[in-house]
């Protein structure tokens, strides 16, 4: 890979009719990192993934991936990048084995049987390697579903949203296992939704309405976002939260739990626009901007129109 | 709150606006609810004709004498037969009768104009391709009355005796290949076509669509795969599922209904091959159209429905007028009912069958060239 970049794209851009879904987005992922990349629904997140593997045409953009043109070499991209899709992808009407095996046969691999049960030995499924994978629990299903697209080898993964409905056990050893992975050298590009794990990450792309906002490690992109916040709490938070939303200096005032982060890019304006609420029924202080803030600030301000 | 309520006219109401709002979504299905009914309004009220005119029939004139042209005069005026050629010998009739370029040879004899007035009861040959008895029938029973006014007009004067007898033209007729005129006969081998056109296309119609409603399709389509492999990979099982259609009609035709089987069966399943693969690429063409299972479906009962209607399977193909006979050439089943008759009936060789196979081998590519040019390799 010249200059240990597994991805490294720019300008990539895709229309569908009227609608821009990705807008010159550049992103440079290197390899054995796990990029984690946030977005609201719809910003275009499974756009720019299906354009790096080849599924979505780009109409404009250039670069590489894994050493390969993003345009026209999609064909040997597809040979060592692996894709888990959003939706289970797999054949429900075939058993685990079967569906393992033919991915095998996809891809057109020497050794297929002996990957075929290596991997079902990795996933503890030898047992139930008869069993349809319609059969699966949700949880059961994404650890084939990220076995299978791991069968050939790929030396990029590109996730999406793989632990969406998965209990918070599962994602856990899920993620570990992303760490040990990555620490062999895989890189990795993740889509999610859960602030735990876009922590997990070595760096974060974010993006909305096509546009990407910010890309870093997560002190960066914390960094980046300028932004100050406030944690409150006390009586009638949420009627605090009515008086405080849509003052001048005040961007986003969010519920976590029983707090209130009010949050805004001004520091000297947050302050003032809080100054007369700031008496002994509430507890104020100041706290370091967690990523949600981050996002829901960075979601708030590209909201020009966008389906979010 | 009524929560007891045991109908609520609004909720019934909710649900017709629902289904209305649907309807309205689903523009194929719309089509079909209207499409339907138009195509069977047009087929059956106007091209589908169970007393068939206009028969094409050759003629073998050996006469010499005027009364023999008299006599084709009547006979093409009948509105029954049309005489589309003149050819020389007995065999050679034959030969346009097994391939099917016309229903019906004449044969008048020589001297037929001198034995007539002599009162010698000439005799007329009739011979008739009766693969499909109800395409000749009407046909051949009007004949009889036919060759009698035909001649009324020239038997006068000194020749109104031989008008008086009761038949002054001995007329012979031989129905070919089905002589007992048994349905089953005609039916059974078409039901081979019409089995396969139904399922092929179906079943085909379903394989890629399915791919793309579970989405296992982006699954797929992210693997290093070519169209050509996913298509044929696709067609082939089916293929064999074909064939099994194939022998199972087959048996059934000989152990059930005694049908002939003149002809070489070897040719017969080569033939099936190239129809079965004209279907299954129809299918996988509709499958890369049709959005979902649904439409999918819906395509290939417009396209089953005319092929059953025009194909000369239900009603004799030369009873339609000459538009539906020109659609109807363009539906395989049409081509491939010819040939499996032909075989298995009149002992057809491959010269015999060579334009029909070639008109489905055309479809196929046709299907088979949109098909791959719709498939997609990615999801744009």
């Amino acid at each position: 890979m010249p200059d240990g970049l597994a991805i490294d794209v720019r300008g990539m851009t895709k229309r569908f009719g009227d609608r821009v879904a990705v807008d010159h987005v550049d992103l440079q992922v290197r390899t054995g990192e796990i990029c984690g990349f946030l977005g609201p629904n719809g910003s275009g997140k499974t756009t720019f993934i299906r354009m790096l593997c080849g599924l979505l045409r780009a109409d404009a953009g250039s670069g590489t991936c894994l050493g390969y043109d993003v345009i026209t070499q999609s064909e040997a991209i597809k040979r060592q990048v692996g894709y888990m899709t959003q939706r289970f992808s797999f054949y429900e009407d075939l058993s685990i084995h079967e569906n393992l095996d033919f991915v095998a046969r996809m891809y057109s691999m020497a050794n297929r049987r002996e990957a075929v049960r290596d991997t079902l030995e990795r996933l503890g499924l030898s047992e139930r390697r008869n069993q349809l994978a319609g059969e699966l629990s949700g949880g059961w299903k994404q650890r084939l579903a990220l076995a299978a697209c791991m069968i050939h080898d790929p030396k990029l993964l590109l996730l999406d949203e793989p632990t969406a409905g998965v209990d918070p056990k599962a994602r856990r050893e899920f993620w570990e296992e992303i760490h040990q992975l990555a620490g062999q050298g895989l890189t990795f590009l993740i889509t999610t939704h859960y602030m735990d794990e876009a922590e997990r990450c070595h760096r974060l792309a974010f993006i909305a309405s096509g546009k990407l906002l910010t890309f870093g490690t997560v002190s960066d992109v914390v960094r980046q976002s300028h932004l100050t916040t406030w944690s409150v709490s006390g009586p009638d938070l949420h009627t605090l939260a009515e008086h405080l939303r849509g003052r001048p200096g005040i961007q986003q005032a969010v519920s976590f739990g029983s707090m209130l982060h009010v949050s805004g890019d001004n520091a000297a304006a947050l302050e003032q626009a809080i100054a007369p609420f700031r008496n002994e029924q509430y507890d104020w202080r100041q706290v370091e901007p967690g990523l949600e803030d981050v996002f829901i600030h960075l979601m708030g301000t590209s909201r020009d129109g966008a389906p979010a | 709150m009524r929560t007891h309520q045991p109908f609520s006219l609004a909720r019934c109401w909710a649900m017709v606006v629902k289904e209305f709002v649907q309807m309205r979504r689903d523009r194929v299905t719309f089509g079909m609810m209207i499409g339907i009914p138009m195509i069977q309004l047009i087929l059956f009220g106007f091209a589908i004709n169970s007393d068939p005119k206009h028969l094409p029939a050759a003629v073998v004139l050996a006469d010499h004498g005027s009364l023999g042209r008299t006599v084709l005069y009547g006979i093409q005026n009948s509105g029954y037969f049309n005489l589309v050629r003149l050819v020389k010998t007995e065999s050679e009739g034959h030969d346009v009768l097994a391939r099917g370029e016309a229903q019906f040879v004449i044969n008048i004899p020589e001297d037929f104009s001198r034995d007539l007035l002599r009162g010698d009861r000439p005799s007329v040959l009739l011979e008739a391709d009766a693969t499909d008895p109800a395409a000749t029938s009407n046909a051949i029973g009007s004949l009889r009355t036919v060759l009698t006014s035909a001649l009324q007009h020239d038997l006068k004067g000194p020749l109104s005796f031989l008008a008086a007898t009761n038949e002054p033209i001995d007329l012979r007729i031989h129905a070919l290949y089905n002589p007992e005129a048994i349905t089953q006969y005609n039916i059974v081998p078409g039901l081979m076509g019409v089995v396969l056109t139904m399922t092929m296309v179906m079943i085909t119609g379903l394989a890629i669509t399915r791919e793309r409603e579970r989405g296992t399709m982006e699954n797929l389509l992210s693997m290093p795969t070519r169209p050509l492999e996913v298509l044929i990979g696709k067609i082939i099982p089916y293929i064999f599922v074909g064939y099994v259609q194939v022998a199972l009609i087959l048996a059934a035709a000989y152990f059930l209904f005694d049908v002939p089987m003149v002809g070489n069966l070897g040719l017969l399943l080569v033939v099936a091959l190239v129809f079965i693969a004209a279907n299954l690429a129809m299918g996988i063409t509709f499958s890369t159209v049709a959005k979902n299972q649904l439409q999918a479906m819906q395509m290939s009962f417009f396209f089953f429905l005319p092929s059953l209607l025009l194909s000369g399977f239900m009603f004799p193909f030369r009873g339609m007028p000459e538009w539906a006979q020109a659609l109807g050439e363009v539906f395989p089943l049409t081509h491939f009912l010819r040939i499996v008759r032909g075989i298995l009936l009149k002992g057809n060789g491959l010269n015999d069958v060579a334009l029909q196979l070639w008109q489905i081998a055309l479809f196929t590519a046709v299907a088979l060239t949109i098909g791959v040019k719709r498939y997609r390799q990615t999801l744009d």
